[in-house]
Formats: structure tokens, sequence, C-alpha cells
């Protein structure tokens, strides 16, 4: 009997003592992270367009901490769903064909002569990237533009062009090889190019 | 220091032994290729910004004038190659392994060859530094071993760092390649002048030039050249990667480029024997750069050579002249065997990188087998000059693990070729770690973009946010002010009538901030919008005093503003004891303005009134003058007293504006009588007159405002654009025959209207029609004719 | 003619994978000839039978992935991890026996992993291992050796042609006696009685220093991969860390000569499958570790593990358990053995932060 009591009074001892120790560490060396809200926010894009079914990228950051599936962002594509679940740790889903696919970026463009001035364009742009006033012509600095399409519906005449950013030899790039699988027969003797 | 001692040199990690194919170029010396017809001379022939053209198209340029400008700190200038005409700046073919065109400037030589006034400096030892350096930066010169960075920017990277060391690439470790070899066998004389310029730029402790041992000739002119001067000829074995950059400092030296940084952190300068050559020509000749030696070598060749070529030459040309079998020819390489990339058109130019245009046959240069799996046999890694483990890389890369790639150092690599060289599996590694960092590249672009716009959207929901929080305070500010208002005015009327005091002032609802009903809000906002067209037609009026159709409105807009005015107050609860048309709104601090511009307004409603009445005004003009009167009387009533600093009234000078204004008038109003019957002499006489009183008016102003003791008031100056005369002419022109004709189609209209004669008014608008025709011609002309010049 | 786009570099050198497996297995040529005088035809007829099962398997795998069949047979790898699994199988292994190790090795081996360069475990010791496992008795049946008469009267060498096919392909099983006998291995690690030197004397299962016969086979091994590191078919690190990791753990663990002793290093380093793994084994590259000084700690750590259990385990020679063994840790060796990189001031090691 006085063995089992020894027993118990023993464990008991060792429990508080690790616990203790526990718990002074979690507090002594807690580390102040990143709410998670912020560090998915910084993976995502940043385009505010809504195509999520979220009203910007925030929102859809917190609902994603809530628990909604990762693969609704069109603009961010494969690479942006890879972080998330790396981040996360959940799976890497395909994009949810639901939302959008993945396009190559755009910028907006007003063709200028149709523009009337009436800056229905400019309160939709999400990061002011439309310069202009009411009756001043308008026009889109291209290097805010993200590309979010949000500026196309409200215009009143239409004047304004989704357009893909031309290629110059400054931004083209070689193409990843392919794997000798994926060569057709007739590839076959070019060389991997 | 004898150029004979020994200096110690080190060996590098791994790299290769191919074959050397060297000397099939060597056998003709340094050749002069035929003048091209035509030269494209990009705008973007090396790191940094596009230059910027300085000529158009159609000048006729001297060889060697200065035809585009450095743009930003790391740019260079251009220059032109030959002399001719500019037939061309625009998109044109451009050596890139991409095959995209990039801006060029195009010139079609003349065929003379004619040299622009040249500066050549006979003692460059007598110059400064900085002299010598603009002047390196002046003649465009960029590094013309490869990468081809601006040199002036080079010499200068690190300035706060001592240069102790000045290396002399002549190393040319790539097969294929012989225009070093070229250079230091015919020029060293020129090359050991240009290292001798850059000594006096930087002043090194010591000058190592670097030369492997496959070139005896070569080392042999060099040490010939070099003589007793402290410069040291270094032979080293044969091995590339040896000639790049950092590698050659390491044989040399011994030292390592720290990763990210330059040589210059370690106090070095290293520059290709090419590019000595250029500044030899720049300082002691005074020939900016517009040539350089390039080797034309290949199967596809009969006659495989060096040549000076000058920038900016077709390939076409070149490879024609070196014997070109098109036939043959399978790929076009710009550049050695080892790094140098692909062209697919003949079109593209040469540019100041350009060292080699291997013209390869298809058993020269056979098209790699088909990749086979890596199998981990490490013989990339033993080849590997910067001991990086490729097939990490490889594996990382095929998997787009980016993390574990920077990790890995992929961007230590130099792309030097000798992994994929050795490779037995014949994988294009070198391929996968460009695609990969300029994947890695341009992610952190985009993510730089997303932080960035992210940045933006947050700042534009805070001003949003701020703006709603202003609005939101100045509503429930007016809101306080209005029902402020409304108690002081049911504190009178409770005053005036006892019986209304039952009347609980809660009945008017002190609007609370937005307490307003739906109904009361449209009312308000109809009254607001009935005040607001009376002020209008009012101001108006006063603008053009003689429009009948705007004092006919008046009137009316006053009822109209009236009836919306009590529509609301009723709405209110409260009985409107302001039958005035403009019934101000609310009290206020800077409402005193408000009831001084409105009674300064009836004032001057009140004088146009009593002048259009004129002598013998009929009843109707009568009352309207009475009640104008009345009106205008409580609104002075309603001025607080306490109005602020009134300016200083000086009499004369207030005189003298008035009459100028008058004078003025008149004689405008004679021009457009006259206008209208320019035969009329009476008028003409009148107009006389009128013009002599309104230069009389217009000089008592003047001596008015200078005998003034006011003070001028501050002009802000405004910098108006010079009024072109003519212009202001023709424009006030057009606006009276515009005007003309609009009264003309009305008086038409009313003509038909009233049934009578119609002809005159129709003759009285094909006049205006054709006066305006003629005006808005005449005005139109005249703006394209600004435009063309 | 329209010019390629290409990428660079244009030059090819001369290797090809191809080359190196037929040099690897042209350096096993001196270990299969001493083989066959020693032990009979065996070893040639396993050779041959394993290298056409090997193949065939394969096709059969490539063409239920849908993959180009003669692109990948080409490579000749099947042909090696066949080659390598006959010459370390006993040299009479029945012929179900050769079937089932070299269909495991190259399908579970190395095939359901994506094919060459994707196997975490050397091939042809996993299916050595398989079959070491589940036929013991067929695995430990080593052939006696030429001239085993004048020593041992009632065993015979199969030293026939006719002799080796039949009992290869019409075994009877359960007979080893007559034809097999202890390798000297065997006889040391049961050995508690007497001493080396009286070992020596009265097993015929010693030669000059290490085992009868098994001695000459390991120096022709030995003499292969001087060659192939001559030709630097690879790089000396995993060979040399082996066999001195091996020579050192024998020398310090030596025993002395008495019953209890675990042998001499000369003993260990040419005895059993020492000097095939060392050159041959642990050499391929896919499955051991990829930069020169991690192939170092790879052999030595192959060299630790092959004394380990060669004097405290539970089996003879251990050459394929522990290269099994250190092929789980070469991913490991790799992250924590990089070199430093020009321009950096100390190595990487590790993995790095891993979220």
């Amino acid at each position: 009997m006085s063995m089992i009591i020894t027993a118990i009074v023993v464990l008991l001892g060792l429990a508080l003592i690790f616990g203790a120790v526990l718990g002074f560490a979690a507090v002594r060396f807690k580390v102040d992270g990143d709410p998670i809200v912020d560090q998915i926010n910084n993976l995502l894009p940043q385009t505010q367009c809504g195509q999520c079914g979220h009203p910007g990228c925030r929102p859809y950051a917190e609902g994603i901490a809530n628990g909604e599936p990762i693969n609704k962002c069109p603009p961010g594509g494969e690479s942006t769903i890879q972080a998330l679940a790396d981040l996360l740790d959940v799976e890497a889903l395909p994009l949810d064909a639901e939302h959008g696919e993945e396009k190559p970026r755009m910028v907006a463009y007003i063709r200028e002569a149709e523009c009337i001035g009436c800056t229905k364009c400019i309160q939709a742009c999400p990061v002011d990237a439309i310069l202009g006033a009411a009756k001043q012509m308008h026009t889109v600095i291209v290097d805010e533009c993200t590309g979010c399409d949000l500026c196309v519906e409200p215009c009143p005449v239409d004047c304004i062009d989704m357009l893909p950013l031309p290629t110059t030899p400054q931004n083209w790039k070689w193409d990843f090889p392919l794997p000798s699988s994926a060569l057709i027969a007739t590839d076959a003797n070019r060389g991997a190019a | 220091m004898t150029a004979a001692s020994p200096i110690r040199i080190w060996d590098i990690p791994g790299g290769i032994h191919p074959q050397e194919n060297k000397l099939q170029s060597l056998g003709h010396g340094i050749e002069t290729p035929p003048l091209p017809r035509e030269l494209i001379v990009p705008l973007q022939q090396h790191i940094g910004a596009r230059a910027e053209p300085c000529v158009a198209v159609g000048d006729k340029v001297l060889k060697g004038q200065l035809i585009a400008e450095a743009s930003g700190f790391v740019s260079c200038p251009l220059h032109a190659p030959t002399s001719g005409t500019v037939t061309a700046i625009g998109p044109a073919p451009y050596p890139h392994a991409s095959g995209l065109e990039e801006w060029a400037i195009r010139i079609e030589a003349d065929g003379e060859d004619r040299w622009c006034e040249l500066d050549p400096i006979s003692d460059f030892r007598a110059l400064e530094p900085a002299a010598l350096l603009d002047i390196i930066r002046a003649s465009g010169i960029s590094g013309l071993g490869g990468a081809g960075f601006p040199t002036a920017v080079k010499l200068k990277a690190r300035p706060e760092q001592k240069i102790h060391t000045l290396i002399v690439n002549g190393t040319e470790c790539e097969p294929y390649i012989t225009a070093d070899d070229s250079a230091m066998r015919y020029r060293a004389e020129q090359i050991v002048s240009g290292i001798e310029v850059l000594m006096h730029i930087l002043r090194p402790e010591q000058v190592l030039i670097g030369i492997e041992d496959n070139k005896p000739e070569a080392i042999e002119a060099m040490r010939a050249a070099v003589g007793e001067r402290p410069m040291q000829v270094v032979v080293f074995p044969t091995k590339y990667p040896s000639g790049g950059e950092k590698q050659l400092i390491q044989i040399l030296t011994g030292k390592e480029v720290p990763s990210g940084g330059l040589p210059a952190d370690l106090g070095m300068v290293c520059q290709n024997v090419g590019t000595l050559l250029a500044i030899h020509d720049a300082v002691v000749l005074g020939q900016p750069l517009i040539k350089r030696i390039t080797t034309l070598t290949g199967d596809a060749l009969s006659h495989p050579t060096n040549v000076e070529a000058l920038i900016g030459t077709p390939i076409r040309e070149l490879l024609t002249f070196a014997g070109l079998q098109p036939e043959k020819l399978y790929r076009l390489v710009m550049g050695g065997p080892m790094m140098g990339f692909t062209l697919q058109s003949m079109d593209a130019p040469i540019v100041k990188t350009t060292n080699c245009l291997l013209a390869g046959s298809k058993a020269e240069l056979p098209p790699p087998p088909p990749a086979q799996p890596c199998i981990r046999c490490g013989l990339c890694a033993e080849a590997c000059p910067a001991s990086l483990l490729p097939q990490q890389l490889h594996f990382f890369a095929l998997g787009k693990d980016y993390d574990q790639l920077k990790r890995q150092n992929l961007f230590d690599c130099i792309e030097c070729g000798a992994c994929s060289y050795v490779c037995p599996s014949s994988i294009p590694l070198v391929q996968y770690y460009r695609a990969a960092k300029s994947e890695i590249r341009a992610l952190d672009l985009q993510q730089h973009k997303a932080d960035h716009s992210r940045q933006r959207f947050e700042h534009r929901q805070e001003r949003l946010q701020r703006e709603a929080e202003q609005k939101e305070r100045d509503r429930i500010a007016r809101a306080e002010k209005a029902a402020r208002l409304k108690a002081a005015k049911e504190a009178e009327a409770a005053k005036q009538a006892d019986s209304d005091a039952a009347v609980p002032a809660a009945d008017a609802p002190a609007p609370k901030a937005g307490g307003l009903t739906p109904e009361q809000k449209q009312l308000k906002i109809a009254a607001a919008t009935a005040q607001m067209a009376l002020k209008k037609a009012q101001k108006q009026l006063t603008a053009n005093p003689d429009n009948a159709d705007l004092q006919a409105q008046i009137p009316q807009l006053e009822q109209a503003a009236r009836e919306a005015q009590e529509a609301f107050d009723k709405a209110q609860g409260e009985v409107s004891n302001q039958p005035a048309a403009p019934a101000p709104q609310a009290a206020g601090e800077d409402d005193a303005k408000k009831l001084k511009i409105e009674a300064a307004m009836l004032r001057a409603a009140l004088k146009k009134a009593e002048r259009a009445a004129g002598d013998n005004p009929s009843d109707q003009q009568q009352a309207e003058i009475a009640k104008l009167r009345e009106q205008a009387e409580a609104a002075e009533a309603r001025v607080p007293a306490t109005a602020a600093a009134k300016k200083p009234v000086d009499e004369t000078l207030k005189q003298a504006k008035l009459d100028l204004a008058m004078a003025r008038a008149a004689t405008r109003k004679t021009e457009r009588a006259l206008a209208e019957s320019p035969d009329d002499a009476d008028l003409q006489a009148q107009l006389a007159t009128q013009q002599q009183a309104l230069s009389a008016a217009e000089k008592a102003l003047h001596e008015a405002e200078n005998s003034s003791p006011i003070p001028p008031p501050e002009r802000q100056r405004v910098d108006k654009k010079p009024v072109d005369e003519q212009l202001r002419e023709l424009k006030t022109n057009l606006a009276t025959t515009k005007a003309d004709f609009k009264r003309a189609e009305r008086e038409l209209k009313d003509a038909t209207e009233a049934g009578g004669d119609t002809a005159a008014a129709e003759r009285e608008l094909a006049t205006r029609r054709a006066a305006l025709d003629v005006a808005a011609k005449a005005f139109a002309d005249y703006m394209a004719s600004k435009e063309t010049n | 003619m329209a010019l390629v786009r290409m990428t660079s570099p244009h030059a090819k050198g001369s290797n090809h994978t191809q080359t190196i497996m037929l040099w690897v297995l042209g350096a096993t040529l001196p270990g299969i000839a001493v083989l066959t005088w020693f032990y009979g035809f065996g070893t040639l007829i396993n050779i041959l039978y394993a290298s056409a099962v090997a193949l065939l398997v394969e096709s059969l795998i490539l063409a239920i992935r849908k993959r180009p069949i003669g692109f990948y047979l080409r490579d000749g790898s099947a042909l090696v991890t066949a080659w390598l699994l006959a010459l370390a199988l006993p040299p009479y292994a029945p012929w179900w026996l050769t079937l089932i190790a070299v269909s495991f090795a190259i399908v579970f081996g190395k095939q359901l992993y994506g094919g060459l360069g994707q196997n975490p475990f050397n091939p042809a010791m996993l299916g050595y291992v398989v079959v070491l496992i589940s036929f013991p008795v067929e695995m430990t049946s080593w052939p006696a050796w030429r001239g085993i008469e004048a020593v041992v009267p009632d065993v015979h060498a199969t030293l026939g042609l006719l002799d080796g096919v039949s009992r290869i392909f019409l075994p009877v099983s359960g007979e080893i006696d007559g034809w097999t006998l202890a390798t000297a291995l065997d006889v040391v690690k049961t050995n508690n009685s007497l001493t080396m030197t009286e070992l020596q004397a009265t097993s015929p299962a010693f030669g000059q220093f290490a085992g009868y016969g098994w001695e000459w086979v390991n120096l022709a091994y030995l003499l292969g991969g001087l060659v192939l590191l001559y030709k630097r078919i690879y790089s000396w690190h995993a060979p040399v860390g082996m066999l001195a990791a091996l020579a050192v753990m024998s020398l310090l663990f030596w025993n002395g000569s008495g019953s209890d002793s675990n042998g001499s290093p000369l003993f260990h380093l040419f005895s059993g499958a020492t000097m095939l793994g060392a050159f041959f084994i642990i050499t391929d590259p896919v499955s051991g570790a990829t930069s020169k000084q991690g192939r170092l700690i790879f052999g030595a750590g192959v060299g630790i593990l092959v004394y380990v259990i060669r004097a405290w385990g539970g089996y003879p020679d251990a050459v394929a358990f522990a290269v099994l063994l250190m092929n789980l840790a070469a991913p490991t060796i790799d992250y924590y053995s990089t070199p430093r990189t020009y321009g950096h001031s100390k190595a990487k090691r590790g993995m790095g932060k891993t979220d």
C-alpha cells in the first residue's frame, strides 16, 4: 500500500515540476510572431480585385485564417497557393476554376480620346493608380496598376482595355527545359531548348 | 619590381579543359572589313539605362560625333561609327537570345568616313584623374570583355576604397575566341599606354597582367611592350574559366570577391585588354569608342579571322567578309561556345560587348542529345569553379524550390557552363539556373509590387475613412448651427407673439444632427437649388447687364426660391417671415461675409434696375425698384456692424476705376453697334470720342494708383502665358459672331412664332452665319498654323 | 537553313552515362575471371541470366509507365544493377532466387521510385537483402573452390559448365552437402575455441591472409577499382573512406589472436564482399552522398557498420546491410557537408529554416 502511495506522490511531484517548467518556458520564451492574418495577407498579391468573393485581399486573408480554402485567388496563381500551403501546412489544391483562371499580368489602359472625365474609374481603383480629376482626362499609371479589373465596369463609355505587359529584351526570360519524357519525338534531337 | 620576377599564383577549384580551337582564326592578324552601307547602333549596349538620342532623323553626322547621351549614373553615351545620315530612330534588330527588337539609331554611311573634330591629349599625366574619368565616360567606354559595365562607373564604384591592385585581363579562356590574343600581339604598345592612363587615375601599388600559357606570342609582345615599367606579366596554366573576373582575382592574388560584392571591395579593379585599348584611343588619340576587335570563326566560314569592326556593323556583312557559306551554317553564336548566346537573325548589329561571332556547322556544334536523368555522379560539382553543388541546384530547380535554391547560393553561379559541359547525362544545367534565377527575380519583384500595392490600398482606405469622418463632423457642425439658429429664431418668434410661445418650440424640432425626415430633406434641397439658381442668374446679370432675358428671369427665380423656402419652413413647422428671396440660411461667423455679399448684390441689382428703367420707369419697374430698395436696405441692416477691417477706400482711386470701367463698357457697346452697321458715320464718330475717353480714363487711373496712399494690392503673380494678341482677337471675334448668330436664330424663331415677316430675319440669320463661318475658319487656320510651327 | 535557338554552352564534353556504366562493368572483369577460375561458371551464367531478367523486367515496367523503352534501357543502369547483383549472390544461387532478387531490385528498388536517379537505396543491395532474409539457406550456400578435394575429400567444386547450368536451373532443394563449404568469415564468427593460428592451420577456408580463393577475388576487385579511379569515373573519397574506416575499426577491436579474436585488418579487408562493396557498390552515385566530403563520411559510415555487424551482429558478412543503412543517412549527410562557396566565409550547413 505504501508503495502505491509513494508512487502516486512521486508521479504527482514530477508532474507538478514538469508542468511548472513548461509553463515557465511558455511565458519566458514566448515568440511574438506575426498574427497569422498578416502573414497570409503578405502572401496575397494585393490586387484587391474581388475575384475570390471577398471585397479585397485582407478580408480573404481573414477568411483563410478561419478555414476557407486557399485556392480562390487567380492573380496569385499557383505560386501563391503553394506559399499559402507551406505557411499553413495544408495541402496545395489546384486553382478553383470557379473564381477565375490564372492569366498573365495585365494592366489597364484608358483610350484617352474617348474619356469623358467622369472619375468613376478613379473611385473604383483600390490603389489609386488612375490619375485625373473631374472633367479632366484620366490616365492609368502603369507602374501602380495591379490589373485587378475593377475599373473596367464603372466606365460609362467603356474606354478601358486590359492589355498584357509587353515583353522586352529586359524582361524576357529563358523557359525551364522540358523533362525528357515530355519531349515529343520531333524535338528529341534539337536539344532541350 | 622587374617584369621577370615570379609572382605566386593560386589555382581555382574545378574547371575544365575543352578543345581550344583557336588556331583557325589566328592566321590573318587584325583585318579591317569594308565600310558597311548601314549601321545600326542600339541604345542599350551595356548594363544600365538606355542612352538618349540627341540627333534627329535626317541629321548628318560625322564619325565620332555624339549621337546619344548617357541617361542616369550607370549609362554610356554613343557615338557615330562613321559619317553619314541618320535614317531612323526606332526598334531595330538587336543581338539578344530572345530575338526581340530594341531601340537603335540607324545611320546610312556616306562612304567618306570623315572624322569629327578630335581632341587628343598629348600628355595625360598633366590632367587630374577626375578629368580623365570624364574623358573616359564621354567617350562611351564600357567593358569590352563581356559584361559591358560602363568603365567610368566601374572605376568609381567604391569611392572610399583605395584601389591597390590593377589587374589586366588578357586571359581569354573561352575556346575559339582570339580577339584579346590578337590585340595583345599587334597592339601591345597601345594597351600598355592604356594601362598607364589607368595607373595615373588609380595609382595602384601593383599592376598584374594575367595571360594564359596558351598564348606565347602575346606574352612575348606584352613583355616587350611593358619593358621596365612597374607592371607584371603573370603567366598561368590554361583552364576554363580562369578568365572570369572573380576567378582571375583568385588566381593572381588568392583572394575571393565577397558574394554580392565587387572587386573594388578588396581594393582591386579588373579591366579587359580591349577596354584598355579603347581607353588609349580615347585619351591619347581623342577617338571615342566606335570600333572593337572581334573574332570571326567557325566551320561555316572559309576565312576565319580577327577584324577591327565598327560597332553597329550588321553581322551579315562581317560574316560575308569572312567567307560565310550559308548552307553550312547551323548555329550562329555571339560570344564563345561556353557562354555565348545564339542569334536567330543575321540582321542584328554587333555591339560593344561582341568579342566573337561563331558560325558553327552542324558537325561542329551538334545539337545535344536528349537529356537523361541525373545520376548524381558529381562530376559537375568537381568542375564548378565556384564550389557550388550543381546537382543539388538542378534538383531544386526541377522542384522549383526557390528557398533552397537561394540557400545553395544559386546567385553565385557565374553561368560559365563547365557543369553542363561535363554532365554525362547531357542535362542543360545552365538553362535551369538561368530560368530559376529569372523566376526568383520575377517573384521578388512581384512580392515587392504587392507590398507596395498593399500600402497604397491601405493608405487609400485611411484617406477615405478620414474624409468620411471629416464629412460627418462637418455635417454635425452644420446641423448644430442650424439648430442653434432655429432656436434663436424661435426665441424671437416666441417674443413677438405670445400666443406663439404656446407653440411648443419642440414642434420645430431642433434638428438634431441628421434629424430631418426625408420629405423635409427633399424640400430643403429644393429650396437650396432654387437659391442657387437665383444667385447664379444674379451673377450673370452683373456680368451682362444688358441681357433682357436674365432681367426677366430673375423675378421668376426669386418667386420660385421664395416658394421653396416657404414650403421647407412650413415642413419644419415654422412660419417663414422672410419674404425676401435670398434668405440667409444660417447666421454664423463667416456669414458676415455672406450677408455683405448679399447686400452688395442687392445694391447692384437695385442700381441695375434703376438704370434699366431709365428716366421713365413704368409702373412695374417702379414697383421692382421699390422692392429691391427695400431688400437692399434690409440686407444692409443685417450686415453685422462689426465688419472686418474694411480696406481703406480711396475715393479718387475708386472713381478712376469706375470711370475706366464705364468708358470701356461704352466703347465696347459702340464697337459692337458699329460691327452691325459699319457704315454709320455717327457711330464711328461716337466710337472715336469714346476711345479717347477710354485712354483718358486709363491715364487717370494710373495717376490715381500712383498717388494713392493705399498700397497696391498684393497681386499674386500667376504666370500667365504671354497673350497672343492675334489669338485673342480671333477668339473674341469668334465669340461675338457666335453670339450674334444665336441672337439672329432667336429672332427668327420669334418671327416665325409671331407669324410675321420672316424674310428679313432669315436674311439676317444668313449674314450672321456667314460671319460666324469666316471667324471660325480664321480661328482654326490660326490654330493649325501655330501647331505646325 | 533556319538558325536554331539554344542555350549555352554549345560545346559538350565527351562524358556519357553509358560510358561510365560500361567502364564500371569492365572493371569487374578481373574479379569475374578469378571467380570463374576458382568457383566455376556459376557467376558467368548468373550474370547473363540476371542481365536478361533485368532488361526484360525493366521493359515491362517502362511499358506500364508509358515511357520510351529504348531511351531508358540504353543508359545501361539496369545492366549494371543485375551484373553487380549477380556478383554479390552466391555463384550457384538457384534461378528463382536470382529472378526474385533482380526483379525486386529493378521494380521496387529503382523504377517505382521514378527510374534512374531517383532511388534512395542501392537497388542491387535491396534485392540482395530481400532474398538474404527470405531464403537464408540458399544465400549461405557458398560453393567449394578448385582443389578442395585435396583438403576435404567429400566436397567437390563445381567447375564444369554443364554442372553449373544444372545447379542453377535444376536445383535440388536442400542439397548443400558435397559442394558448399563455410567461408572464412563464417568460421571466424562461429569460432570460440581455437586461436587464430590454430584456426588458420586447421580450417580449409583460410588462404594466405584471408579466405582461400576469396582473397584473390578481392584483390581482383581492388585492381578493377584502381583502374576506375585512374579513369576518374568516380572520386576516391567513398572507397578510401570505407576501407580506411574498416581497417581502423578492425585495428581497434582486433582483440589479439585468441579465440575471441575478431580478425586482423588484412583479414577483414580481403574477405567477403569488402572490395566489391568498396569499389562497386558504395560508389553508386545515385544512392550515395553527393559532395566529396559527404562521400568520405558515407564510406566511413559503411566501413564502421560493416565491422560492427561482422563482429557483433547476427550475420557473417554485412556489406549489404551497412550500405542500405547508410543510404538512409545519405540525404542528411548531403545537407551537412555542403562545400564552402566562392565568396562566402563559411559553408551553409543544414537544411535551413523549414517554415
